[in-house]
């Protein structure tokens, strides 16, 4: 990518914790309904990251009450207050969808 | 188009504006040096002829050369032309640079658009095909041109197989999001015309 794109990104760019597929993660979103802001908590395994600078994006999924549920988020987003690593994963690889099959998870 | 510059496309990205990821396309421009002014009374019509890009010494042709010096500025690579009502405003050697834009302002941008070569009806003009199975024989041919003897022609306009693209275009009031004089940058929302490297015309709407 060109240089000049590259430093336009950067000033986007959040700073965020470091995290990998197969961790668990929290991610802290701003919620506006109306006039009010609050922070939403969505906590689950990371399945993907995908793009690059201020495009990347990450898949979370989580059991919601037996149902399973994915959230993508931009990780550069502004509305994302901040992204927490709660538990280090072990995965062999890059993209464990493997774990939308498995019955029982956490 | 209104008073405006050169620039090349340097490509596109993602921005966050009010929270929300909008795409941009990212435009490097360079102070345009004013070669020319044309004015009713010698050419018939106002006008600035401008100047953008560096070029080497050897490459320019006497003619061309002649022409900078009678305007005592180094030669450019590229020269434009925009229309202006007040040319006694301007004076020979003067540059416009992108600090004519600000954040808000609506742009029109021109360019050469992506070259598709020869392509046939479907992909140039939307054509819906036919049937690709079903002892159907009819795939992606124009069909019908027209009718029989009257009016016995094909009426012009029609829409038939040919060249696609490396034309020009100009995509109308884009809104400016961010102008950076220091680096020499112009950031729109949304696409322009042709390939990353394109030379672009921006130039400002009226009003």
């Amino acid at each position: 990518m060109d240089d000049i794109l590259r430093a336009i990104e950067k000033e986007q760019l959040k700073e965020r914790e470091p995290f990998n597929t197969g961790d668990i993660v929290r991610i802290h979103e701003r919620i506006t309904e109306g006039t009010k802001e609050r922070i939403q908590v969505f906590e689950g395994i990371v399945l993907k990251r995908s793009g690059g600078g201020t495009q990347e994006m990450v898949t979370i999924r989580k059991i919601s009450s037996g149902i399973g549920v994915e959230k993508t988020y931009p990780v550069h987003s502004p509305k994302i207050e901040r992204i927490e690593v709660v538990k280090e994963g072990f995965v062999r690889q890059s993209r464990p969808y493997f774990m939308r099959r498995l019955r029982r998870i956490r | 188009m209104a008073r405006g510059i050169l620039g090349r496309k340097i490509g596109m990205t993602q921005l966050f504006v009010d929270d929300r990821a909008i795409g941009v396309t990212v435009i490097e421009t360079a102070p345009c040096t004013i070669v020319q002014i044309k004015t009713i009374e010698s050419d018939g019509y106002n006008a600035l002829q401008l100047g953008y890009g560096e070029i080497k010494e050897s490459r320019v042709t006497r003619p061309i050369a002649g022409h900078f010096s009678k305007a005592g500025v180094t030669p450019q690579r590229h020269l434009f032309e925009i229309r202006i009502d007040n040319p006694e405003d301007y004076t020979v050697g003067e540059t416009l640079s992108v600090d004519l834009f600000e954040e808000g302002d609506k742009v029109d941008i021109a360019g050469t658009s992506k070259g598709h070569g020869f392509q046939g009806v479907v992909k140039r003009w939307n054509f819906a095909g036919g049937p690709a199975s079903h002892g159907s024989h009819f795939h992606r041919r124009p069909g019908s041109v027209g009718n029989c003897v009257r009016p016995g022609r094909v009426i012009k306009g029609k829409k038939l197989p040919g060249q696609m693209g490396s034309r020009r275009a100009t995509v109308r009031a884009l809104q400016v999001l961010r102008v950076d004089p220091e680096r020499n940058l112009l950031i729109v929302k949304g696409s322009t015309p042709g390939s990353r490297g394109a030379i672009l015309e921006l130039g400002k709407r009226h009003g």
